[in-house]
């Protein structure tokens, strides 16, 4: 995608914007701005929709229709939207704290009305707003300000949760594969019913740091293998403890689940 | 048509009447008949109804579908109440307009779900954190419920808030014969904004104090958050920014205040004793004070129609008359910090309060007055 103008979309007067360097955030809001492009999207009947969290700060960038609402709760106030206004296209960012733990049930239950809404779920395993505490996307072992001897629970998987729960359109991508990022979500909002897209993103400033895995390319490039499926250098770092004994699993990117709504 | 009319049926059928086009509820007793009423009536009027997965979804998806245009409420109960306060915090500082109707039970937690109480005075008030403008009515009838649902979408339209109806279980399932085409429908308006999209500042204020609103969709972009914003509607920490949009909160109510504030009285030109009560307690206060009235005894009653803004000019003028004040109500004296606080010692203040699961009797506010009576004699 060439020539697009990311200031026009952008409210300038909001800037400089809050994300840490290295954030993957960002990367995650240019793709969003170049797949709305490729689709053409009627920027006057476009809605963006956040809860609270780095993730969610994003549409207060956007120059359209947005709205910033409470921690978790995105999904409800998108849902009523949508149903009062149903001619809107209404796009919903969270993150894993937001989206899977505050705001748990309420993506359980968008996927099960799958309402024609796209939320997109920035994964970096953390909750960076307030600090670096353990997301419920933390691997196990994962060092967090409130799991300092390492996460003992189990990580969510949330692409299998969307699709248990009902969504007609699921997908993974991730911010070290920025273009194909681009399509899934241009997929996502083309789909009529619940789009749910997970999006591995990374927090250099709070988990990159606290487990010792770099700055924001060192992270990307965790990511990428990790994508590949032959990362183990994430298991091996010693900061894991207590060590997993296969490592993260390979993060599987692409539309992982699609029917008609 | 006078019809037989149930209490939550009538809220119904005031808000669609009112122009409400959204509901979004939990199935809660006591309050439920609301959900199941608007299930069945609002399709027909073309509008939406959801049932969602909690009460924070609830009024999530309420304030969404306000955001985008339709006159929005939901209705609960207690435990439900308790779970909204965030998001009545959010239409508060957000300034969107919605209705919530809480009808109360006994509390706290789980409490007495099919008995009546009036212990969420005070949560309606101060239940969601930071200092929030406020609005609640306090119907006592079926016919009031009408009336007071009517005016409560056109507050919350009129003043960008959340406006609050709250009544008790009784009152709530009450069936009184009513003539709804005989009660007085308020009009709901938004002011929407008249400035070209590019000039449009959401929170930039007319001279009332609130801003014109703009429907999400129509060529307005804009931002809604609940961080403390400027007129923009920029995220700001700038303290004079953030002290000036709490007391513009606060003032545009005040503005408006004799607009909201009503009471409806008793023999207050005269009685020397007056009972404060509100729903189903100043049913039972009315009965006890016309009977009293009948035998020649001056008694008087006083029964806010908005329990927030709290009618204190009205009332003070009453105790600056009457030697006492008996405030009847069904918890453990909520709305009598309020009385007391306006009184302020112009009257004795003396409490009729009760807190079982029951309605309030003619007999327990005789008592009262009687027991006030003696005391003072």
């Amino acid at each position: 995608m060439s020539g697009i103008e990311y200031r026009d979309r952008l409210r300038r007067q909001m800037l400089p914007h809050i994300l840490c360097p290295g954030c993957g955030h960002g990367i995650v809001l240019k793709a969003l701005l170049r797949a709305a492009r490729s689709l053409e999207l009627d920027w006057d009947r476009t809605v963006f929709v956040a809860g609270i969290g780095c993730s969610s700060r994003l549409v207060g960038y956007i120059d359209g229709c947005t709205l910033h609402t409470t921690h978790g709760r995105a999904l409800t106030f998108a849902t009523g939207m949508k149903l009062a206004r149903p001619e809107l296209t209404v796009i919903v960012i969270t993150g894993d704290g937001d989206g899977l733990a505050i705001g748990g049930n309420h993506l359980i239950h968008a996927a099960r009305r799958d309402v024609d809404l796209t939320c997109l779920l920035l994964n970096n395993e953390t909750y960076g707003m307030t600090g670096g505490q353990a997301a419920p996307t933390a691997e196990p072992g994962a060092i967090s300000t409130t799991t300092p001897r390492g996460a003992r629970e189990r990580s969510f998987d949330a692409c299998a949760l969307a699709v248990a729960a009902g969504a007609s359109f699921v997908a993974r991508g991730a911010t070290s594969l920025p273009l194909e990022l681009d399509a899934l979500i241009a997929r996502g909002i083309a789909h009529r019913g619940f789009s749910f897209l997970e999006i591995a993103s990374d927090c250099p400033e709070y988990f990159g740091r606290y487990n010792e895995l770099g700055r924001g390319p060192e992270m990307l490039q965790l990511q990428r293998r990790r994508l590949d499926g032959v990362d183990r250098t994430l298991a091996a770092k010693r900061s894991l403890r207590p060590r997993p004994a296969e490592g993260p699993p390979p993060l599987r990117t692409g539309v992982l689940h699609e029917r008609p709504a | 048509m006078t019809e037989l009319l149930q209490g939550n049926r009538a809220c119904v059928q005031a808000a669609i009447a009112s122009g409400c086009r959204f509901f979004a509820g939990y199935p809660i007793t006591p309050s439920s008949e609301i959900a199941e009423s608007m299930a069945r009536l609002l399709p027909e009027a073309g509008g939406v109804f959801m049932q969602m997965e909690d009460e924070m979804a609830s009024l999530g998806a309420v304030l969404g579908a306000s955001l985008a245009g339709s006159p929005a409420m939901t209705a609960t109960s207690g435990p439900g109440f308790s779970l909204m306060q965030e998001h009545i915090g959010y239409a508060a500082l957000a300034e969107i307009p919605c209705v919530v109707v809480d009808v109360m039970r006994g509390g706290p937690s789980t409490g007495l779900p099919t008995r009546p109480s009036q212990g969420d005075v005070m949560q309606a008030r101060w239940g969601t954190h930071g200092d929030h403008p406020v609005v609640a009515l306090a119907p006592a009838s079926v016919s009031e419920i009408y009336e007071l649902t009517s005016l409560a979408f056109a507050l919350s339209e009129r003043l960008r808030l959340p406006a609050l109806v709250l009544y008790d279980e009784v009152v709530g399932h009450l069936r009184e014969p009513v003539d709804p085409g005989s009660l007085r429908l308020s009009r709901a308006e938004r002011r929407r904004p008249t400035v070209e999209p590019a000039a449009y500042r959401p929170y930039a204020p007319d001279a009332d104090l609130v801003p014109p609103l703009a429907d999400f969709g129509t060529g307005y972009r804009f931002h809604v958050t609940g961080l403390t914003h400027d007129e923009a509607g920029r995220p700001t920490e700038e303290p004079a920014v953030v002290g000036a949009l709490h007391r513009r909160l606060q003032e545009k109510v005040a503005r408006a205040r004799d607009d909201v504030v009503s009471f409806a009285g008793i023999g207050l030109e005269d009685a020397e004793v007056v009972v404060v009560a509100y729903g189903i307690a100043a049913r039972a206060a009315e009965r006890a004070v016309t009977d009293a009235r009948s035998r020649g005894e001056r008694l008087g009653l006083f029964r806010p129609r908005t329990l927030w803004p709290f009618p204190d000019v009205e009332l003070r003028a009453v105790a600056e008359r009457a030697h006492t004040i008996v405030v009847a109500e069904m918890n453990l004296g909520q709305m009598l910090l309020e009385v007391e606080r306006v009184v302020a010692g112009r009257a004795r203040v003396e409490a009729c309060l009760r807190a079982d699961g029951t309605p309030l009797t003619p007999e327990d506010v005789a008592h009262a007055v009687a027991s006030a009576a003696g005391a003072l004699a």
